[in-house]
C-alpha cells in the first residue's frame, strides 16, 4: 500500500480514536441522560475529518456543521471543556450557551452553526478576511451531502468560485438527509454541481483516510496558494442515525416493540373510511418498507465501512493496541471529570442519570 | 370527545380537513415519517417529504395556493423559518393586497416552536411576535389538544396565510424527536404541562373563529396574558399567587395575530394590572404590542412582562431561568402589587 508523502498513518489514527471515543462517550452520556437535547455524532465520519485535518493549521478556519465535535477534536480544542459543555453547565467550553450544535472555538478559530448549509457562506467569510488579513491562510467548510439543496450554499460555491476564494467545501455524503434517503431528495449529481460552479473537484472514500488526505491536499494547497475554491465529495455512513434516539435506528434495533407503538395507529389510519385511494394507501407502505429496507442495508454495512478499521490496517498491531490504550485512558478521564463536573448542575427535565 | 396527545390532535384536525378536501397537500421536511398516520392515510402525493430546502419549498407553497391547492407546508422548526423568510414578508404576505385583493393564498405554514426542553438558541425560540409584524400574517399557538385540533381545522378552511405554532413541549411528537424523550433517563414530567400535552377532544370536529381568546382562570387581581406554554406556566404562578392572596386571571390569546383585544382590554379593565408573559423576545413583539393596546385604550393599568431578554442558553438551568417561568411570573405580580 502506498500512503500520500507527509501522511502519517500513526498520528491519523491516533486522530481517529480519539475522535471515536469522544464520540461514543458523548452518545453514552446522552444514552445516560445527561446530555440535554440532541446529539449528533461524527461517528462514521472519522476519515474525513482526520484526512482534511492534516492538512490545515496555525489560523487557518473551520466552518462546522452539527457533526462537529470530531473537528474541534482532531484540533486540538480542550476534550474535556467540550464535554462539559454539551453535557450542559455554565463550566463549559462555551459556558453553557452553545451545547453541543453551536460548538465555537475563537482560539483556532472553529465555529460550528445548526442551520443546515451555513457553513459554506460562513467559510466563504473567513476566506475574504483570510485573503485580506492573512494571505496563505484557508477556510474550509464541511457540511452533509444534504446541504448541498441548500439555496445559500450553492450561493456560496458561486461567490468562491467569482472571487477566487481560499475556501475548500467538504461534502460529507452519508447518503441519509435527517430521514429521508438523499438520492430521492436530489436532482443531478454533486460533483457535476461544484465543477458547474467553476470548483476544482475531488473524490474519495470516508473509509480510507490516505485517500481522504491526498485530495485534500491538493485542494488545500492549491486554494492555499491563490488559485481558486475546491470542493472534495467524500463518502461515508452513519452507524448512529441522524442523532441519538433515530427513531430509524430504533425501528431497526427493536423492530417488535416499535411495531407495537407505532404500528396500532398507522394501521388505523391505513384503514380509515376516509382518505386516499387504495393506490394511495400502498403507495405509502411501499415509501416506508423502502426506507426501512435501504436504512437496513446501510446498517448493515458500517463496520465494513469503518474508517478505523481500515486505518488500523495502516500500521502494526502493538502501535494501533498502544495507542487505543492511551487514547482511552484520556478519554475515559475526561468523561469522568466531566460527569463530575456536572454533578450538582441544577438539572430540569433529568430525572435519573445522576445529573441531580 | 376523545383523549388525545397535542401533536396527535394536531394531525387529526389536518387529517379531518384532507379528507374533506383533496385541494389539501403537506409537505416538509422528514413528514413522511413524522406523520406517519397522514402518510399511512392519504399517500405520498399529499405527504410529501422535502429537501432541506426551506426557501423553495415555502415559496412554492404559496405558489400552490395562487394556483387552486391549499397547502400546509411544514417548517420543521420556525427558527428554520428564518431561512425562508423572504417568502412569508415579500410574499405570503403582500399578494393579496398587490392583486388588489382579487388573489387568495390559502397556505398554512406549520411550524414547532418553543423551548424548555433544552435545545440551544437556534432550536428554541418562538419568532411569533417577529412574524405577526407582517400584514396579512396569521400567527396561532395553541395551549391545549383540543385547541390544536379545533384550530388546525381553523387554519386550514381559511383563505388567509396562518402561521400555525406547535409548541415543541406540548407536542409528543417534538419532544420525542429533539428532545429524546423517549430515553429512559430523562423524565420531563416536571416540565411538560399535563392539561397542554393530553386532554379530550371534540369529535366531530369544530373549528374555532380566527383572533378569539380563552379565558382559562377568573382572578380579579390581576390579568394574566399568555399563549402557548406560557398560560400554563400563568396558571401554575396563579395557585401560587392565591397562597399569597392575589387571585389572578389568566387569559390564554391563542392568536398572537390577529390579537383578541376585546378580551385584553376586558381582563385589563377589571384588574387594573396587567402582565404579559411571552416566550418571545422582549423587543418588537407581543408583549409591547399589548402596552400599546391599553395605552391607545386609554386603561390605567399597571403593567409588566416576563419575556425572554436574550440568546437562549443551553444548559438546562440557564435555559430555565431564562424562559418565563412561574417563579418569574410571581416575582413580576408581587412587584406591580
Amino acid at each position: 500500500m502506498t500512503l500520500p508523502s507527509g501522511f502519517d498513518p500513526v498520528r491519523a489514527y491516533r486522530t481517529m480514536v480519539r475522535m471515536r471515543l469522544v464520540d461514543e462517550a458523548l452518545a453514552q452520556a446522552w444514552a445516560d441522560g445527561l446530555v440535554p437535547g440532541e446529539y449528533h455524532s461524527g461517528i462514521g465520519e472519522e476519515g474525513i475529518n482526520t484526512g482534511v485535518l492534516a492538512h490545515l493549521s496555525g489560523r487557518d478556519s473551520m466552518a462546522l456543521d452539527h457533526r462537529n465535535t470530531a473537528p474541534l477534536v482532531g484540533r486540538g480544542t480542550d476534550i474535556k471543556a467540550i464535554m462539559i459543555e454539551v453535557l450542559g453547565s455554565e463550566d463549559g467550553l462555551n459556558r453553557g450557551h452553545a451545547g453541543h450544535m453551536h460548538l465555537m472555538d475563537p482560539d483556532l478559530p472553529a465555529a460550528a452553526d445548526g442551520i443546515v448549509g451555513t457553513s459554506g457562506p460562513l467559510a466563504v467569510g473567513h476566506a475574504i478576511a483570510h485573503a485580506r488579513l492573512r494571505p496563505g491562510r484557508v477556510a474550509v467548510a464541511f457540511h452533509g451531502e444534504a446541504a448541498a439543496n441548500q439555496g445559500m450554499l450553492m450561493e456560496a460555491y458561486n461567490l468562491a468560485a467569482a472571487w477566487t476564494l481560499p475556501v475548500v467545501f467538504v461534502c460529507k455524503d452519508n447518503k441519509w438527509s435527517i430521514t429521508t434517503y438523499t438520492t430521492e431528495m436530489t436532482g443531478g449529481d454533486l460533483a457535476g454541481r461544484a465543477r458547474s460552479f467553476g470548483l476544482a473537484v475531488e473524490s474519495a472514500d470516508g473509509g480510507r483516510v490516505e485517500d481522504v488526505s491526498r485530495v485534500a491536499g491538493v485542494l488545500v494547497a492549491r486554494a492555499r496558494k491563490g488559485h481558486g475554491p475546491g470542493f472534495l465529495h467524500v463518502t461515508c455512513h452513519r452507524p448512529g442515525g441522524h442523532f441519538e434516539g433515530d427513531p430509524i435506528l430504533r425501528l431497526l434495533k427493536d423492530p417488535a416493540g416499535q411495531a407495537k407503538e407505532l404500528g396500532p395507529s398507522m394501521i388505523e389510519a391505513a384503514r380509515a373510511d376516509t382518505g386516499g385511494s387504495r393506490a394511495d394507501r400502498l403507495a405509502a407502505a411501499k415509501v416506508l418498507s423502502l426506507r426501512g429496507a435501504r436504512a437496513a442495508r446501510d446498517y448493515t454495512l458500517r463496520a465494513r465501512l469503518d474508517p478505523l478499521r481500515h486505518g488500523r490496517r495502516l500500521l502494526d498491531d502493538a502501535t494501533a493496541d498502544r495507542i487505543e490504550e492511551q487514547e482511552r485512558a484520556a478519554v475515559q478521564r475526561a468523561i469522568t471529570q466531566a460527569r463530575a463536573a456536572i454533578s450538582s448542575r441544577p438539572t430540569f427535565g433529568v430525572a435519573r442519570g445522576g445529573a441531580r | 370527545m376523545t383523549v388525545m396527545r397535542y401533536g396527535q390532535a394536531v394531525d387529526f384536525g389536518l387529517g379531518e380537513a384532507m379528507a374533506a378536501d383533496d385541494r389539501i397537500l403537506t409537505w416538509g421536511e422528514d413528514v413522511q415519517l413524522i406523520h406517519r398516520d397522514l402518510l399511512a392515510r392519504f399517500g405520498p402525493d399529499r405527504v410529501r417529504d422535502t429537501p432541506i430546502s426551506e426557501a423553495a419549498f415555502l415559496y412554492a407553497g404559496i405558489g400552490a395556493a395562487m394556483a387552486g391547492l391549499r397547502p400546509v407546508v411544514e417548517i420543521m422548526l420556525v427558527d428554520f423559518l428564518a431561512v425562508g423568510w423572504s417568502g412569508l414578508v415579500n410574499a405570503a404576505s403582500k399578494f393579496r393586497d398587490f392583486s388588489g385583493g382579487r388573489w387568495q393564498v390559502p397556505l398554512v405554514v406549520r411550524a414547532g416552536c418553543g423551548g424548555w426542553y433544552t435545545d440551544g438558541g437556534q432550536h428554541s425560540q418562538t419568532l411569533w411576535g417577529q412574524i405577526s409584524a407582517y400584514p396579512n400574517i396569521h400567527v396561532v399557538c395553541p395551549s391545549t389538544p383540543a385547541d390544536a385540533a379545533r384550530l388546525m381545522l381553523t387554519a386550514v378552511r381559511s383563505d388567509e396565510v396562518v402561521v400555525f405554532l406547535e409548541h415543541q413541549l406540548l407536542s409528543e411528537q417534538w419532544l420525542d424527536y429533539l428532545g429524546g424523550a423517549s430515553r429512559p433517563t430523562v423524565d420531563f414530567s416536571q416540565l411538560v404541562p399535563a392539561d397542554g400535552a393530553e386532554g379530550e377532544v371534540p369529535v366531530p370536529l369544530t373549528p374555532l373563529p380566527i383572533g378569539q381568546a380563552a379565558l382559562r382562570r377568573e382572578g380579579s387581581d390581576v390579568a394574566l396574558v399568555s399563549v402557548g406554554v406560557g398560560v400554563h406556566r400563568c396558571l401554575q404562578a396563579a395557585e401560587v399567587l392565591a397562597g399569597s392572596g392575589i387571585e389572578a386571571s389568566v387569559l390564554d390569546l391563542r392568536w398572537v395575530s390577529p390579537l383578541d383585544a376585546d378580551a385584553v382590554l376586558e381582563q385589563a379593565r377589571a384588574a387594573g394590572r396587567v402582565v404579559v408573559v411571552d416566550e418571545d423576545y422582549v423587543r418588537g413583539g407581543l408583549s409591547g404590542e399589548i402596552a400599546a393596546l391599553l395605552l391607545e385604550a386609554g386603561i390605567p393599568a399597571r403593567y409588566a412582562r416576563v419575556a425572554v431578554e436574550g440568546t437562549l442558553p443551553f444548559a438546562p438551568h440557564l435555559e430555565y431561568a431564562a424562559l418565563p417561568n412561574a417563579e418569574r411570573i410571581v416575582t413580576a405580580v408581587k412587584v406591580l402589587k
